[in-house]
C-alpha cells in the first residue's frame, strides 16, 4: 500500500488520447501547485473529462506523462494513486451506509478499525453530517449526498482531490452554499484540486487558475481576473462571461480600427499593421466614454440589480450593454448613447 | 364504461389462469378414492398418503437437493460467462451468447435424447449428479439472462470509485460488485432452481430407478389415478409460489429491469 503523504504538486506533461479519428487530447500540458486549485473549464467534447480519467488513472494516455509530487504516474493502476474523486453522479455506494462509504477508502488501506471510526467521524463532521452515520445514500437530499462523497474523497489524505462537475445536479441556491464549502474545505486542509466545469460563472467563484478547453487543448491558463479581463483568444473572451468581440487592424499606436470601419481608442503596445481581436465586457460602459456609440436599443431586458440591452449602432455594430438597473427601462426603438475607456478594452 | 370492460376482461382472464388450482386444491381435498370433482366431502388422506409413502418422500427430497445442485452449478457457471458477455470483447463473443440461450430454443426432448445417449456411454443415467449435469444445461440460460441483464444496468462508475478509492480489481468485485447483483443474483438461483425441480422430459430419460417429484407424478399418473397427484400438486405449487414470492421480496424483479 502506498503511503498517504499528504497533497502534492501535480504535473501534466503533452498528453495526448485519441479516440479513432478524434483527437481527445492534444498533448495537453498543465501544472497544478501544492494546495492550489485549478479548474478546467471547457464545453462538453473539449476533452476536460478525457484529461480527469487520465489523472484518476482510468484513462491511459497515447502519449505523454502524469507526475505527482515528483513521482510519475501514468502506468500506475487507479487503485494506487491515493487520489480522491468526486464523481458527477457521486458514486456513492448504494448499499452502504454513510460511515461505510467514507471508511471504504480506508479499509482498503488496511487501517487499523479505532482509527477508521475516528477518521470517519472526523471527516463527516467536516462536511456537517454527524448523527447521518447509518443512513442509506438514497435516504439523503442531494446536497447531503455530495457531501457524503467529498468527505470519502478526502478521509485518507490523497495526494489530489478531482472533482467532476459536481454541482451539476443541485439547485442553484444550493450549488452556491456548496461551491463555497467546498472552496473552505479545500483552502483549510491545503487540497491540491483539479475541478472539471462547464459553467464559466462557478469556475469564476472557485478558482485560483483556471485552464480553458477547447478541442484537446488548452487555449488560456490563467487567474480568474486574468481569464475574464484579458482573454487569450476568441473563443476564451466568448465563453467566459459576456462579451462583445469585433476584428480589426492596429491602425497606428493606440488605435484600432475595425473591419466595418469604426475607428476605437485603446491602450495596447501592438504594432500598427497587426490584425487583433478586440473585446468590450458589457459592464464596463457607461453614459459617456472615449469612445461613444449611438444606437437604437433593439433588445432590452430587466434583470432585476441591471438592464441587458443590445444597440444596434452605426457601421452595422451591434453591441450587448449592461447597465445598473436605475430609472425607466429604455424601451425598443429608444435612441441611446454609451461610452466605454480604452482601458476597458482588450485587445488580443 | 371501457374501464369496466377492461376490469371483466381482466378478471376473466384471472380466473381463467386460476382455474386448474381451484380445481387440484379440492380435489387434493378429496375423501373419494378417485379424481372427482366437486369432491363429495372433504378429508386429508391423500396428504397423509403423500407423507407416510417413503417413494414419495423420497422424490421429494431427491427434486430437492438436485434442484438446489442445479443452482450452485448454474450459478458457478453461468455469472462468469454473463461477465464476460456482457463486459467481455472477443472473438466469437456474440456467437457464445446466441449459444448460450440454446438450451431455452432446442426443444427439451431433442436435448433429452441427445443427453440420454451420451450419458449411457459415461454410465451417469439414473445417477442424480447425472440429471444436475443435464439441469444446469437448461438452467444456464435463465442464469445468463438474469445477471445480463443486471450487468447491463450497473452503473460502471460505481466500481471506477472503488478502485478510485484504492480496492484492487478483486476487492471491488466483493465489496461493491456482486453486493449490488444480489438481486439478480437471488432471482437467477432461485430460477435455476424452480427449472430443475419442475422439470420433467429430461428427469423421464435420465433419472431411471431414481424418481425425481415430477417424474414420480408422471409415473403415478400411468399406474393409477389417485388423488395423492393432487396432493402434491399443492405442495409443489405452494413450494414454487413461496420461491415466486422471495424473488419478488429479494430478488431483481422480472418486470422491472430499471429497479
Amino acid at each position: 500500500m502506498s503511503a498517504s503523504g499528504g497533497s502534492a504538486d501535480l504535473l501534466i506533461e503533452g498528453v495526448a488520447r485519441r479516440f479513432g479519428e478524434v483527437v481527445a487530447l492534444d498533448h495537453v500540458s498543465l501544472q497544478v501547485a501544492q494546495g492550489e486549485l485549478l479548474t478546467i473549464l471547457g464545453p462538453s467534447g473539449s476533452g476536460k473529462t478525457t484529461l480527469l480519467k487520465v489523472v484518476a488513472g482510468f484513462e491511459t494516455p497515447d502519449a505523454g506523462r502524469v507526475t505527482v509530487g515528483g513521482a510519475d504516474i501514468t502506468a500506475l493502476p487507479p487503485a494506487r494513486r491515493d487520489i480522491g474523486m468526486v464523481f458527477q453522479n457521486y458514486a456513492l455506494f448504494p448499499h452502504l451506509s454513510v460511515a461505510a462509504n467514507v471508511a471504504f477508502p480506508l479499509e482498503m488501506r488496511n487501517v487499523a478499525k479505532p482509527e477508521i471510526e475516528r477518521r470517519v467521524a472526523e471527516a463527516l463532521a467536516m462536511v456537517e453530517l454527524k448523527g447521518y452515520e447509518a443512513r442509506l445514500p438514497r435516504q439523503l437530499s442531494g446536497g447531503q449526498q455530495q457531501r457524503v462523497a467529498l468527505a470519502r474523497a478526502i478521509v485518507f489524505n490523497p495526494r489530489l482531490l478531482l472533482l467532476d462537475e459536481p454541482f451539476g445536479a443541485l439547485d442553484r441556491k444550493l450549488r452556491e452554499t456548496m461551491q463555497l464549502e467546498v472552496r473552505r474545505l479545500q483552502r483549510r486542509l491545503g487540497l491540491t484540486t483539479i475541478f472539471i466545469t462547464h459553467d464559466q460563472e462557478e469556475a469564476l467563484v472557485l478558482s485560483d487558475r483556471i485552464a480553458v478547453m477547447s478541442r484537446g487543448t488548452i487555449q488560456q491558463i490563467a487567474t480568474t481576473t486574468e481569464i475574464y479581463e484579458r482573454p487569450a483568444n476568441d473563443f476564451v473572451a466568448d465563453f467566459v462571461g459576456e462579451s462583445n468581440i469585433f476584428h480589426g487592424t492596429m491602425s497606428a499606436p493606440g488605435t484600432v480600427t475595425l473591419d466595418g470601419g469604426r475607428v476605437l481608442q485603446v491602450r495596447s503596445d501592438r504594432p500598427a499593421g497587426s490584425k487583433v481581436g478586440v473585446l468590450m465586457r458589457p459592464e464596463r460602459f457607461a453614459p459617456s466614454g472615449a469612445n461613444a456609440f449611438a444606437g437604437e436599443v433593439i433588445e432590452s431586458v430587466y434583470l432585476g440589480t441591471s438592464f441587458k440591452l443590445r444597440l444596434a449602432c452605426e457601421g452595422g455594430l451591434e453591441l450587448l450593454v449592461r447597465q445598473p438597473a436605475r430609472g425607466a427601462l429604455p424601451a425598443a426603438g429608444a435612441r441611446m448613447t454609451v461610452g466605454i475607456e480604452p482601458e476597458s478594452i482588450h485587445v488580443f | 364504461m371501457s374501464r369496466r370492460l377492461l376490469v371483466i376482461s381482466c378478471g376473466l382472464i384471472y380466473f381463467f389462469l386460476m382455474l386448474p388450482l381451484l380445481v387440484v386444491f379440492p380435489i387434493s381435498l378429496s375423501s373419494a378414492p378417485y379424481m372427482q370433482f366437486p369432491p363429495p366431502g372433504l378429508s386429508w388422506q391423500w396428504y397423509e398418503r403423500y407423507l407416510d409413502d417413503p417413494q414419495w418422500i423420497d422424490a421429494t427430497w431427491r427434486s430437492l437437493y438436485i434442484g438446489s445442485a442445479t443452482a450452485v452449478f448454474a450459478l458457478a457457471l453461468g455469472v462468469p460467462l454473463a461477465f464476460a458477455l456482457v463486459r467481455g470483447k472477443f472473438f466469437g463473443r456474440i456467437l457464445i451468447d446466441r449459444l448460450a440461450l440454446a438450451p431455452v430454443i432446442v426443444p427439451t426432448i431433442i436435448l433429452s435424447v441427445a443427453v440420454y445417449g451420451l450419458f449411457a456411454k459415461l454410465k451417469l443415467i439414473g445417477t442424480w449428479y447425472g440429471l444436475v449435469v443435464a439441469h444446469t444445461v437448461l438452467a444456464l440460460p435463465f442464469v445468463v439472462l438474469v445477471i445480463g441483464a443486471g450487468l447491463r444496468d450497473f452503473d460502471r462508475s460505481l466500481e471506477q470509485a472503488a478502485e478510485g478509492l484504492g480496492a484492487s480489481r478483486w476487492r471491488t468485485l466483493a465489496r461493491v460488485t456482486l453486493p449490488l447483483l444480489r438481486p439478480s443474483l437471488v432471482s437467477a438461483g432461485l430460477l435455476a432452481f424452480i427449472s430443475s425441480f419442475d422439470e420433467v422430459v429430461v428427469a423421464l430419460f435420465l433419472a431411471g430407478a431414481n424418481m425425481t417429484l415430477p417424474k414420480k407424478m408422471f409415473d403415478n399418473i400411468m399406474m393409477e389415478i389417485d388423488p395423492t397427484i393432487a396432493a402434491v400438486s399443492v405442495m409443489q405449487i405452494l413450494l414454487v409460489s413461496i420461491v415466486l414470492v422471495l424473488i419478488g421480496r429479494f430478488g431483481r424483479g422480472l418486470r422491472d429491469s430499471a429497479r
